[in-house]
């Protein structure tokens, strides 16, 4: 039988100094916060993070856990900016900036084992300045210069999703997947943290079939993390939790130890008692975008 | 309030505020669109894409902000009841179509230069900035992929800079920066919406200029206020129209609780009180 259930604190330490590691969600939706949290209470360092970024950078910043971030933008969504990632960043934070599809497309070359996909996107702009990347001439009659966006391979890619079963079948079932497929194909080894985990006839397949993520073959690790993702969201379980977003972001400077004792300190048991419990993040209603 | 007995037949502006009046100037970017994604961000444009779908651009096409495509516009703020979704705009699927150009966008970023390259990342420094903002987001592949329109509530000379923005996150008419001095594949730099004038990019060479002041705006206030030269029409700059009753009529319920007023500073009227 393949069982690839552990605890959150396995995950963490399957990771080592040094790795570059996607988080999947997409801002404030979906991030696997749970384990952020574990991590940010660990004893690493000095890792790249590739995110389309939201509190999960922050809170990383604001730990010293980073070393480089590779991103197109970090934002709590309806608070623009992320104060935790502008303090690191202004601090001289390491970036490898680009554009949303850009990372987009190097995570895909990784995935499909490519050394670049050719893309204009950046063209024109300060970010085709950076070293990093260099152009390629296409081969055709159209004789056009591109990008040649190099591929981005992260060492692990960390998820959450609303499903799971012991073998690494998975669901996000929120109206938007994001790019955690491209950042399972692109990573050596992904692992998952669900809101539940089920017998794989419960997975709901083939009705849910258009949820499935990605074939198990690529999942390493499974943990149970319910409510893993706030405060973002998991939608349709549950919406982000805004008021919690504005206590994190307003943890600015010292007032940070104070949060960090209180949110990221706490294992996820006290921690879901600090922020009201679970039948207060699922009366949380829908934000308004 | 400011009575204008001036406006054209057939049309009141009695009470239309600035911010109603930016609102249906950003609307007329996509006036003469194609079947394609009018995207409004930050909430005038956004108020603005509505407009234009609810009134003469009905053809266009418009998401919640998150990853539906609505059949009709959603009111901005709490509301009851959710608006009928006719679609699906996942990430993936925003990026499949952008890039394939059927789309316009209007956005609102920090800084424009001469050459309509605009930031959206740091003031200052990028790799230790004196201000760390978003990040560039799409806005690379926006600026080379469809046609982009742009939205500066306040028109002053750190917004529309002299020299280059701080860190160029979109392209503009600025050959220095282009591979092989070939303009970018679908550049196409429509206009800007401030809350002093609009503009275009109908200069030589693409220099931005002023096609209409709003009322009561001096030309010499929109210089003062501008990092760069500007550009004039040959035929003389126009007067902002001020929106018909109709127009106003819609803002009115695009916006019931009035959001708007607090993004304009002062919330003055639509025709300024000298």
């Amino acid at each position: 039988m393949l069982d690839k259930r552990m605890p959150l604190d396995a995950i963490v330490a399957e990771l080592a100094d040094g790795m570059t590691i996607a988080i999947g969600g997409w801002a404030t939706r979906r991030k696997p916060m749970a384990l952020v949290r574990a991590i940010a209470r660990s004893g690493l360092k000095d890792l790249t993070v590739i995110a389309y970024g939201g509190p999960d950078v922050g809170m990383l910043a604001a730990c010293g856990k980073l070393r480089r971030l590779v991103f197109a933008f970090v934002s709590l969504d309806h608070i623009p900016i992320e104060p935790h990632f502008k303090a690191a960043r202004q601090a001289g934070l390491d970036v490898w900036e680009m554009d949303e599809g850009m990372l987009h497309w190097g995570l895909r070359a990784a995935a499909m084992g490519l050394p670049f996909l050719p893309t204009r996107v950046g063209i024109g702009t300060a970010i085709a300045g950076d070293p990093r990347l260099r152009t390629v001439k296409s081969p055709y009659d159209d004789g056009e210069t591109l990008i040649a966006m190099p591929a981005i391979k992260p060492d692990v890619a960390l998820l959450h999703v609303h499903r799971a079963d012991e073998k690494g079948n998975v669901l996000t079932l929120s109206p938007d997947p994001f790019f955690d497929e491209l950042m399972a194909r692109a990573a050596d080894r992904t692992f998952v943290t669900a809101e539940q985990i089920v017998p794989t006839a419960d997975l709901g397949l083939p009705g849910n079939a258009r949820y499935h993520l990605v074939e198990r073959s690529l999942i390493s690790g499974v943990a149970h993390a319910p409510f893993g993702a706030h405060p973002t969201s998991a939608a349709p379980d549950y919406q982000l939790d805004l008021a919690h977003l504005k206590a994190y972001a307003a943890a600015e400077g010292e007032a940070w130890d104070a949060y960090r004792q209180r949110y990221v300190a706490a294992d996820e048991g006290a921690y879901l008692a600090a922020v009201g419990g679970a039948d207060a993040i699922r009366a949380i209603p829908a934000p308004i975008y | 309030m400011t009575d204008t007995p001036t406006s054209p037949a057939g049309t009141s502006s009695t009470g239309a505020t600035l911010a109603d009046l930016l609102v249906a100037q950003c609307a007329e970017v996509w006036r003469d669109d194609p079947e394609w994604l009018a995207t409004g961000i930050t909430p005038i444009p956004r108020l603005g894409a509505s407009l234009a779908k609810m009134t003469f651009n009905p053809r266009l096409m418009i998401t919640d902000g998150e990853n539906m495509l609505l059949e009709q516009p959603a009111p901005i703020g709490p509301r009851d009841g959710g608006p009928v979704a006719e679609g699906w705009a996942p990430y993936a699927r925003t990026f499949d179509n952008l890039w394939g150009g059927r789309r316009h966008a209007l956005v609102a970023p920090v800084q424009i230069d001469r050459f309509g390259q605009t930031n959206i990342s740091v003031i200052g420094d990028h790799a230790r900035p004196k201000a760390a903002l978003l990040g560039a987001r799409g806005f690379p592949g926006n600026s080379i992929s469809h046609p982009n329109s742009f939205f500066f509530p306040q028109h002053n000379r750190r917004a529309l800079v002299e020299g280059e923005v701080d860190f160029v996150c979109s392209a503009g008419y600025n050959p220095a920066r282009w591979l092989d001095g070939r303009k970018p594949h679908r550049l196409d730099l429509r206009r800007i919406v401030t809350n002093l004038c609009v503009m275009d990019f109908g200069g030589p060479d693409h220099a931005i200029r002023v096609i209409s002041l709003h009322p009561g705006v001096p030309l010499e206030e929109v210089r003062d206020s501008t990092g760069f030269d500007l550009a004039l029409p040959e035929q003389g700059v126009a007067e902002t129209p001020r929106p018909d009753a109709a127009a106003l009529a819609v803002i009115a319920a695009l916006d019931p609780h009035g959001i708007r007023a607090g993004l304009v500073k002062g919330n003055p009227p639509a025709v300024r009180v000298v």
